[in-house]
């Protein structure tokens, strides 16, 4: 088919204004969040209703047509950068919250819906959705399932994959795929949901997502806590948890993230502080009260030089705006920002804590490392400028450094961001040929041409 | 792409500017544009791409990156929330001077810059006849708002615009010079089109207060428009001229202050003046930014030197309720939030109902609003929904401009809320 034919095909599926096909408009939907080359696709489509993700995805393989999926592109790893000759899917006009049943606690929403605004819209049902990754204000729920998202609340309250109750999705030749279901328990069929969440585009397109919501807690405290070694925070981090507390946030930085943190923000933290913690409870007041006040004393047990206990809600915001302000004033350092998510067992964040420092002076870059100590998920921020070409190739192989260095430690190459493209060549190192194998016959067989956001996840 | 690549060397300027953005796609969240298309290009990341295709020359569409350039209200709500501190209006501005020194201007553009705005006194003059003609091609549809709508197919399509000043701010009071009284302070007043042309009641109240605070006031005869229709079209040889004009008439020496009621004017002025003045002889850089340095909004000044209460307004128990709008020239560019609230709480009549989102953009954009106006509609209507669930009876705001658009919402909807400025509810109450 000619190419103003394919485009004429496509008009008839989503309506002429919602196939863009100008260079300039293309150009637009290039790139996602990723430090990563961008890529042009031929054609970028927005489906107005649901069923039109269907035929579209249909038509791409009746084409061949690589088929991209873009919520709102704030993709770490390159999941969201099409292939030149492909097709870009766009969630935006898909943004609806179908439902909110609060009598059964869960929500179906469509994939373009925004994550804090679903956040939102719950808790103004008096529910509460815990997944927070850091581009909620941004991300899409669609996006969120197709890279397993996490964000502040993993170590308590889990990730998007604990929230999916069930989905639809369609598939290459335009078949609606159904599974899971409005109840809390289910063992009906396959558990399609748990193979499409973080499959990163490349099994189906989402349709229709049931989310679980859950109870808001009651009540937060937070807390910061300063260290004069970085292994008293992490130290602390393994006593809370073997003391049976489960923060809701439970954040690490270190001694160069503060700083740069309060240059940037003024705030009041002690740049002198190897690292600090900072901690919520949240739940019953009376356990909050308790666990806190556990926690302090761990803290000044494991040589905390200062503990402050946030008294009012003023103050709370205090210790989350210095968090908040980590990727901002890092940002400001130099032009480029690498943001790595390698996670670890999180008895394992000392030995990481090190690994990061030694990368950093073996390929002389400057790494802010903070994160979800929590879970193991720290996110060491490499500061430089791309278009120095020989420091943006030491910046890769300090990358594949911490790749090798995390692996070393039983952990995983990526806890929230995805493989996307610049993890893929380093999967069969986590989990052996065979698996990677395995994953691409599955692949092969729902997708036998490909279409699906190629050269993601499996390559 | 031989051309183009003359234009990738002049994009090349601002690399360093571009490259800081990382992409991370966070000006999504409170672009207004953005939240009525959902449109990557509607957005700053989508545009910094764009300019940075130009620049790497990887894009050959120069006209097709300038029109949706243009596409922005300029209101700078991704600058203010841009994580890593993208200097995102300073880019967009440059690029539009860029492109149009490059694609060049509209004949109806170079008439309307170079011919009429360049030259305040034939400006003034051809304004001036406009009412006179007004009642013939246009109808009032509403009194408390001062709005009209078009009898006739007109430019101005389904707009109920507000109606020309009967007499124009210049020529209720054309110059002023008065001594400082009891505040020992002497201020520059800029008045602004939009006052002196459609508000002049505004300009009114900002000198009765003044000089109800004492203040000393020198008010220059024939002041030109402070540049940013210039700007935001990319004509750089119109701003030049309007701002050479306005450096002969305001002398940094004769006062303390230059203060303006238009937000608009006082971000141009103390912002983009001091940027766009570079290149011109250091004396007058001096100048500008003596001038920048000394330009407030007027409740900003009156905060600042604490000649009105600054403290945060008690309850104000049954007053008539008022809501305030952010324009986003005064609580984006210039942080300035708190201070015209604290007029509005200086009037016991008034009681202060705030609005969602009362910094959220109202959709005007200057000329955006009338090239887009559908957009800016839309932008309006949400607007126009957060002011009607105040259940307020008025709605105040800090910038003529922002006026003029939330009158057409109001006006279209048939509500019947007045538009003032918080300077004139402050005024009343003297």
């Amino acid at each position: 088919m000619s190419a103003k034919a394919l485009i004429r095909e496509f008009e008839a599926i989503v309506g002429a204004e919602n196939v863009f096909s100008d260079e300039a408009d293309l150009l637009t939907y290039s790139y996602d969040a990723a430090e990563l080359p961008s890529q042009v696709p031929a054609l970028a489509v927005r489906p107005q209703a649901m069923e039109q993700l269907g035929q579209v995805s249909a038509l791409c393989n009746q084409e061949g047509l690589p088929l991209t999926v873009r919520g709102s592109g704030t993709n770490l790893s390159g999941g969201t950068i099409p292939q030149p000759d492909g097709v870009v899917l766009l969630t935006s006009a898909l943004n609806r919250i179908r439902e909110i049943n609060v009598p059964d606690m869960y929500a179906v929403v469509e994939p373009g819906v925004i994550t804090a605004q679903f956040f939102d819209a719950a808790l103004a049902q008096g529910l509460f959705y815990p997944p927070d990754p850091g581009s909620q204000a941004v991300s899409t729920l669609g996006g969120n399932l197709a890279e397993n998202s996490g964000g502040l609340r993993g170590l308590k309250y889990g990730v998007t994959r604990d929230y999916v109750m069930g989905l639809s999705f369609f598939d290459t030749q335009g078949n609606l795929i159904k599974t899971g279901s409005r109840t809390v328990k289910c063992a009906t069929g396959y558990n399609l949901a748990g193979l499409m969440v973080g499959s990163e585009g490349t099994l189906g397109v989402f349709g229709e997502i049931i989310l679980k919501l859950i109870p808001p807690p009651a009540t937060a405290k937070a807390m910061m806590a300063m260290y004069d070694r970085a292994e008293g925070a992490s130290e602390t981090v393994a006593a809370i948890i073997a003391e049976r507390i489960l923060p809701a946030t439970l954040e690490f930085m270190d001694n160069f993230t503060i700083r740069t943190v309060e240059d940037y923000s003024q705030v009041g933290l002690p740049v002198e502080a190897a690292a600090m913690l900072l901690i919520e409870v949240d739940g019953h007041p009376a356990q909050v009260e308790e666990e806190a006040a556990k926690i302090e004393k761990l803290c000044q047990q494991m040589g905390a030089t200062e503990v402050k206990l946030a008294t009012d809600a003023a103050q709370r915001d205090k210790v989350w705006e210095a968090r908040r302000a980590a990727i901002p004033a890092l940002a400001r350092l130099e032009p480029s920002i690498v943001l790595e998510d390698a996670t670890v067992p999180r008895s394992q964040i000392p030995a990481m804590i090190k690994a990061l420092e030694e990368i950093g002076q073996e390929f002389k870059l400057t790494i802010g490392t903070f994160g979800h100590a929590g879970d193991g998920n720290l996110h060491p921020t490499i500061v430089f400028d791309k278009r120095d070409q020989e420091q943006a190739e030491r910046v890769t192989k300090a990358v594949d450094t911490i790749f090798e260095r995390a692996l070393a430690l039983c952990g995983t190459l990526s806890g929230e961001h995805g493989l996307g493209l610049r993890k893929v060549e380093f999967l069969k190192n986590e989990v052996g040929q065979a698996s990677v194998v395995w994953s691409r016959r599955l692949k092969a067989a729902l997708d036998p041409k490909g279409i699906l956001n190629p050269g993601k996840v499996i390559g | 792409m031989a051309s183009v690549r003359r234009l990738a060397a002049l994009f090349k300027e601002l690399d360093d500017q571009l490259i800081a953005c990382m992409r991370c796609g966070f000006c999504q969240a409170v672009c207004p544009l953005y939240s009525q298309t959902g449109r990557e290009a509607d957005v700053a990341r989508g545009k910094l791409a764009l300019l940075d295709g130009l620049a790497a020359e990887i894009l050959d569409d120069p006209a097709g990156v300038k029109e949706r350039l243009e596409r922005c209200l300029l209101c700078g709500s991704c600058a203010a929330n841009c994580p890593s501190g993208v200097k995102i209006l300073d880019i967009f501005l440059k690029a539009r001077a860029l492109l149009s020194g490059y694609l060049g201007l509209s004949p109806t553009k170079k008439l309307i810059f170079r011919g009429l705005l360049a030259r305040p006194a034939l400006f003034n003059r051809l304004l001036e006849m406009a009412p006179r003609f007004e009642a013939i091609f246009s109808r009032p549809v509403d009194e408390l708002l001062g709005t009209s709508c078009s009898r006739l197919a007109s430019p101005l399509g389904e707009r109920h615009f507000r109606r020309m000043a009967k007499e124009p701010f210049h020529r209720h009071l054309p110059e002023l010079n008065t001594e400082s009284g009891a505040s020992g302070l002497k201020a520059a007043y800029f008045v602004g089109c939009i006052t002196d042309k459609l508000y002049p009641d505004v300009g009114r109240a900002a000198l009765k207060v003044l000089e109800h605070h004492g203040v000393g006031v020198k008010l220059p005869a024939l002041q030109a428009c402070c540049g940013i229709p210039a700007l935001s079209a990319g004509e750089s040889r119109t701003f030049a001229q309007l701002l050479a004009h306005n450096l002969e008439r305001f002398d940094p020496e004769g006062f303390d202050y230059l203060l303006t009621a238009c937000a608009t004017c006082a971000a141009t002025i103390k912002k983009m003046w001091p940027i766009m003045a570079v290149g011109l002889p250091p004396e007058q850089q001096e100048q500008v930014r003596l001038i920048a340095d000394q330009t407030r909004e007027v409740s900003q000044f009156l905060v600042e030197t604490s000649l009105i209460n600054g403290e945060a307004p008690a309850d104000q128990g049954n007053g008539k309720v008022v809501t305030y709008h952010d324009p986003c020239h005064l609580s984006k560019s210039l942080g300035v939030e708190h201070q015209p609230r604290r007029l509005l709480a200086a009037n016991p009549e008034w009681r202060l109902q705030e609005m969602a989102e009362s910094d959220w953009c109202c959709g005007m954009g200057g000329s955006f609003n009338l090239m887009h106006y559908e957009l800016s509609s839309a932008i309006g209507r949400r607007k126009l929904n957060n002011i009607t669930q105040t259940g307020c009876s008025a709605v105040a705001t800090s910038c003529p401009a922002c006026m003029l658009q939330i009158s057409d919402a109001l006006s279209q909807a048939g509500e019947k809320i007045a538009v003032k400025h918080a300077l004139e509810i402050y005024a009343e109450s003297l």
